[in-house]
């Protein structure tokens, strides 16, 4: 038991050291630059700050598959994991 | 020079004023503390300092040098040139940085660095003292490696950096008779905004097509091909410039003559009426002032975990003074994604903690091959632990399938937002 417990904290401060705390902040603030500071964006672009965490995956996987046809977007959701948008659509929906 | 207790002073004064900007700040979420001098107001630093503000919850104070009252915009200056812009258009003040954030800024140069002590010294506001140093110089002109070309630069601008050379480029294009020719010098790769050159013919070409259709545009390119979005380019000389527009690779521009606006190339020499010579570049000569060997003698080299530079320690360095890792492009865009890996890596440097081990940049780049029709490059580079870099990732990224309308709207708000993500 307390072998187990000893692999658990080991296993959970790996995981800790491997994660940055900020990792969904940094990851998002790479769309920044055509969707706004924080998802809030001041042109033709979509705003994505508040928007549902399901909407938002929802319609990057629809570029990915080409399902949802776009200029750039399948181009850009095809170089993040599915770990890395996930983040990304949860950090724009805390957005207020 | 100033001596030790000059220096002690100055350091004083400047904690003092940093800690009244402070004063009333709560500790950031991290617990970052500390002084972060960015230099240089571009794409690079200026998202640096608004993003280390933001990030820390005013936690870090932060102090931009910066030589120019105003930021001028490269992305989009084309549009100036062809007469699809104005000037105002492409200008942003620095006031919300100060006002918003809270970013101290300064309008000076730094004359030298000195690592060691972690100090700068400006031309006007004697020394800084920092705990992280971030540069984001840009480029400079290497003027000497075309003959005839120093301290002529009013008579063949260069238009590579924004500000007075745009306006005065296009000065010069209004100016020139119909049936005149431009032509126009692209150095060897590498160079700021690939396919920036390319844009900047596909603009010219449209203005003449429209107001002085007897003119050409002579693109003399010193590389073998068209250096990004070839195909598309490509498409836009043949079908829109079909006439106006002549692009001839493989020619190294050698040395100019200022009086008769004439290039003198490999086999030939062409006399111009504008004469617009791209120089060769190289980081910001402030790169100069660190102890560390650029590469090739022109780009920096860092660590692109933190984005410091290596051989330096606590001097991070963004944007076009990068030797790049694989496929990176020198673009604004991509000064900014840098910008936002070395901001987060500093907050948690500060605050004692390792830097994220797995960032990602993405570029997206578009031209405007006509003043409503847009082409894009996009790519994603994610961090590779096993590598020490950032690699493109494959399946990713691409090009626009032809030129559009649809892509004008988003290269509008492209400038927009990211101007705003920098200065907002």
């Amino acid at each position: 038991m307390r072998h187990k417990i000893c692999l658990l904290l080991l296993v959970c401060a790996a995981i800790a050291h491997a994660q940055d705390p900020n990792l969904a902040r940094n990851l998002a603030a790479t769309c920044a630059n055509c969707h706004g500071t924080n998802g809030k964006s001041i042109g033709d672009n979509k705003s994505l700050a508040g928007e549902p965490k399901e909407k938002i995956l929802r319609k990057l996987q629809e570029f990915r598959s080409g399902e949802k046809p776009s200029s750039i977007m399948q181009q850009i959701a095809n170089g993040y994991t599915d770990a890395q948008l996930e983040l990304i659509a949860s950090y724009f929906a805390e957005r207020k | 020079m100033l001596n030790r207790r000059d220096f002690l002073k100055t350091a004083g004064l400047a904690a003092a004023g940093a800690m009244a900007v402070s004063g009333c700040a709560t500790t950031g979420r991290n617990g970052a503390r500390g002084h972060i001098v960015v230099v240089g107001g571009g794409f690079g630093g200026a998202t640096a300092a608004k993003y280390l503000r933001m990030w820390s919850n005013a936690g870090v104070d932060v102090t931009l040098v910066e030589r120019n009252a105003e930021f001028v915009s490269c992305p989009m200056s084309n549009l100036v040139i062809g007469g699809y812009r104005q000037m105002s258009d492409i200008t942003v003040s620095y006031a919300n940085l100060r006002d918003r954030h809270g970013v101290r800024l300064l309008r000076d140069e730094v004359t030298a660095i000195d690592a060691a002590a972690q100090k700068i010294r400006l031309a006007k506001n004697g020394e800084l003292k920092y705990d992280r140093l971030i540069l984001s110089p840009g480029i400079d002109f290497m003027i000497g490696a075309v003959g005839g070309l120093e301290g002529n630069l009013e008579t063949i601008p260069h238009a590579w950096k924004a500000g007075p050379q745009t306006a005065l480029l296009r000065q010069q294009l209004e100016a020139m008779p119909d049936g005149g020719i431009f032509a126009m010098h692209i150095p060897k790769a590498p160079f700021r905004c690939p396919p920036g050159p390319y844009e900047r013919a596909c603009m010219v070409a449209s203005y003449l097509k429209m107001h002085k259709p007897r003119s050409k545009v002579l693109v003399l390119d010193a590389n073998g091909e068209i250096q990004s979005k070839k195909a598309l380019f490509t498409k836009a000389f043949e079908t829109h410039y079909k006439g106006i527009l002549e692009y001839l690779p493989n020619n190294e521009l050698r040395s100019v003559d200022a009086k008769t606006r004439t290039a003198m190339l490999d086999f030939e020499n062409v006399k111009a009426n504008v004469l617009n010579v791209i120089p060769p570049q190289r980081a910001g000569q402030v790169t100069s002032m660190l102890d560390v060997p650029l590469i090739n003698d022109r780009w920096v080299d860092v660590d692109w975990l933190t984005m410091e530079a290596k051989g330096v320690e606590r001097v991070h360095v963004l944007g076009d003074a990068l030797f790049p890792a694989p496929t990176m492009p020198k673009s604004g865009h991509m000064a900014n994604q840098q910008a936002k890996v070395a901001a987060a890596a500093i907050l948690n440097l500060l605050a004692g903690e390792p830097p994220n081990g797995e960032p990602v940049v993405m570029n997206t780049c578009y031209s405007y091959v006509d003043p409503k029709a847009v082409v894009h490059v996009a790519s994603v580079h994610q961090y590779d632990a096993t590598k020490n870099t950032f690699l493109p990732v494959k399946g990713a990224g691409g090009l626009s399938p032809a030129a559009n309308e649809l892509e004008a709207k988003y290269a509008a708000s492209w400038a927009k937002n990211i101007w705003a993500d920098m200065l907002a």
